[in-house]
């Protein structure tokens, strides 16, 4: 019996992949491969394509990273290295409870709240400040934009990776800490020379596994991307992603063509986020075997 | 690397001063990090209690979503729809991923050679990493293409996504319990399943249910199966789960995207409840499993 369940993920993995290849079908034999990389989304004409949401997917979730990424580690640090005891466990409790507000709420949240102040605060300061690259071309008119959807991805992103690199940290060992210390290095020369070449390929692998999250995510993204049909470098222009296309277009797809696009949009959504797992476990299990064999 | 031998001591306050001015730099940023991840939570739940507060009131537990749910212009006094309709999808879900998790856990831990248990592992964790809305589109083409919406079969979909958490949990919990109590058991001549049953389980049992706990909170708030599940909803309230039903967090995605303060105002509100619901429950697991484990190692 406990055989039987223990083989039930693989029976469900089997069983995804084949059933989303299989809803995928009627677009595959219509668009082929080409469906990945043309930009038109169009129902009138029954003409689709996933270009403009590979692209708003990667966007998005390569800013969110960019900007998660050091937050995170920075979190992760501060949880380890630096807060004084009794304050660790409580700081550390309330940013994981950050990952379990229902991205639902959170999308609530970023459509009401963040996006009037992105409007009126964040996006004059980016615009002025960074309005010579393409991410910031003058300012943003309505709440929803792609900068609402890094901003929101990023909320979701940082207590993942946090709290992975929280593990990897308390798991250098103290002798590699204190060596540092004692040949008089800082505690920022000793995260440096010891902790960050010791869980290297760890943080990897958590931000493989926060890119994981910030690609699959749909309902928050859906509720402040804004549904833009053009592909866009400007992050305070609306745009669409993967995940935002499957959850906003589902209910009014009118012919099986658009809802097995649909489909094939949650086809690349499942590759991607195979490969993305499954190098990311790759990596903590070849971390893990180093690490026994050290101790 | 310089090859320059340098007078150790004027260097080195010049140096040194500037290797400690970096490190109170990238200090001070780490506490920064970690402040503005508080300040964020703070200030979402903040702003959900203060925009949410207002609208809950009896009615609000009491009454259904009201008017043409969906066709223009709603405007509801209640959720109890929602409230009824998330009750029975989570039941079902909990039902259904509760028994499978923790056996899968079991089988993992204490029966599978190390040569299957790697790739079933694996299997568990990339299952843990699909995207929520793709396993909404599975369901919808395994299930829903051609028969409808079901409440049952939303359970399903949520079911998957809290498989690999609980069976994850109960891993953990199960690789608490000390070694020399299963060979103790054994020695006595019990068999295997007898062990695991009588002794582990017991053993393990309060870091499970401080897991499952977990579980469902985490799947109790999730919007994007339901989308293709149980989206197709009326507002009366229904036990059935052979019908689609309102849910929390469908309420709350239909109702933020509308422009009708009235019903953004429920909204929000909905979202306390969930929110409340979600941090209370976890809020309490953790506690019990700080303790239970505590009282673990204190006993050993």
């Amino acid at each position: 019996m406990t055989l039987v369940a223990g083989f039930a993920a693989v029976v469900l993995l089997i069983l995804i992949t084949w059933k989303v290849l299989a809803g995928a079908r009627l677009s595959w034999d219509t668009f082929g491969v080409g469906f990945i990389t043309a930009t038109t989304w169009n129902p009138n004409t029954a003409v689709f394509g996933a270009g403009v949401f590979i692209f708003g997917t990667a966007l998005t979730s390569f800013f969110a990273l960019l900007v998660a990424g050091p937050i995170a580690i920075a979190i992760a640090l501060f949880l380890t290295e630096l807060a004084p005891a009794w304050i660790r466990s409580p700081v550390g409790a309330l940013v994981e409870m950050l990952a379990s507000v229902p991205s639902v709420v959170l999308g609530l949240w970023g459509i009401l709240v963040m996006g009037p102040w992105v409007v009126s605060t964040l996006s004059p300061v980016l615009g002025t400040l960074l309005g010579w690259t393409p991410f910031f071309d003058g300012k943003q008119s309505v709440g929803s934009s792609q900068l609402s959807a890094v901003l929101i991805l990023t909320i979701m992103v940082v207590p993942i990776v946090s709290s992975i690199c929280r593990e990897l940290f308390t798991n250098v060992p103290a002798e590699l800490k204190e060596g540092a210390l004692a040949l008089g290095a800082t505690r920022w020369e000793m995260i440096r020379g010891v902790v960050f070449p010791y869980a290297r390929a760890g943080i990897a692998a958590a931000l493989v596994l926060g890119l994981g999250r910030a690609v699959g995510e749909a309902i928050a993204v859906t509720q402040v991307i804004g549904g833009g049909t053009n592909i866009s470098f400007n992050l305070f222009a609306t745009g669409d992603t993967l995940g935002s296309k499957i959850a906003s277009s589902y209910s009014s797809a009118g012919t099986d063509l658009e809802r097995s696009s649909l489909v094939y949009l949650a086809v690349l959504l499942l590759v991607f986020s195979l490969i993305v797992n499954v190098a990311a476990q790759f990596i903590v299990r070849r971390v893990a075997r180093r690490q026994q064999g050290r101790t | 690397m310089s090859t320059r031998v340098e007078p150790p001591y004027s260097l080195g306050s010049e140096r040194l001063r500037r290797r400690k001015a970096v490190n109170v730099v990238m200090e001070v940023m780490a506490t920064l990090a970690a402040l503005l991840a508080v300040a964020v939570l703070v200030i979402v739940v903040v702003s959900v209690l203060k925009k949410g507060i207002g609208a809950i009131n009896l009615d609000f537990f009491t009454q259904t979503t009201t008017s043409s749910f969906g066709f223009g212009g709603p405007t509801s006094s209640g959720i109890a729809n929602a409230i009824v309709g998330s009750l029975v999808i989570v039941f079902f879900a909990v039902l259904m991923a509760l028994p499978v998790g923790i056996l899968a856990a079991i089988f993992l831990n204490e029966f599978a050679s190390p040569r299957l248990r790697a790739p079933l592992q694996l299997a568990l964790d990339v299952l843990n990493g699909i995207p929520a809305i793709v396993i909404g589109i599975f369901v919808f083409v395994l299930l829903v293409i051609g028969s409808g919406q079901s409440a049952l079969k939303a359970s399903f979909a949520l079911a998957i996504l809290m498989l690999p958490l609980v069976a994850r949990s109960t891993q953990e919990v199960l690789a608490l319990v000390p070694d020399s109590l299963r060979e103790a058991s054994l020695a006595l001549g019990a068999a295997k399943w007898r062990t695991t049953l009588s002794i582990v389980l017991p053993q393990a049992v309060g870091g499970i249910i401080t897991g499952a706990t977990l579980a469902t909170a985490r799947i109790a708030g999730e919007t994007a199966p339901l989308l293709f599940t149980s989206s197709l909803v009326t507002n009366d309230v229904n036990w059935s789960p052979t019908h689609p039903l309102m849910t929390m967090p469908y309420f709350i995605f239909y109702a933020s995207e509308s422009a009708d303060p009235t019903l953004q105002e429920q909204a929000w509100a909905t979202a306390l409840v969930l929110i409340a619901f979600v941090l209370v429950a976890s809020t309490i697991a953790r506690y019990l499993g700080l303790r239970s484990r505590r009282r673990r190692t204190g006993k050993r």
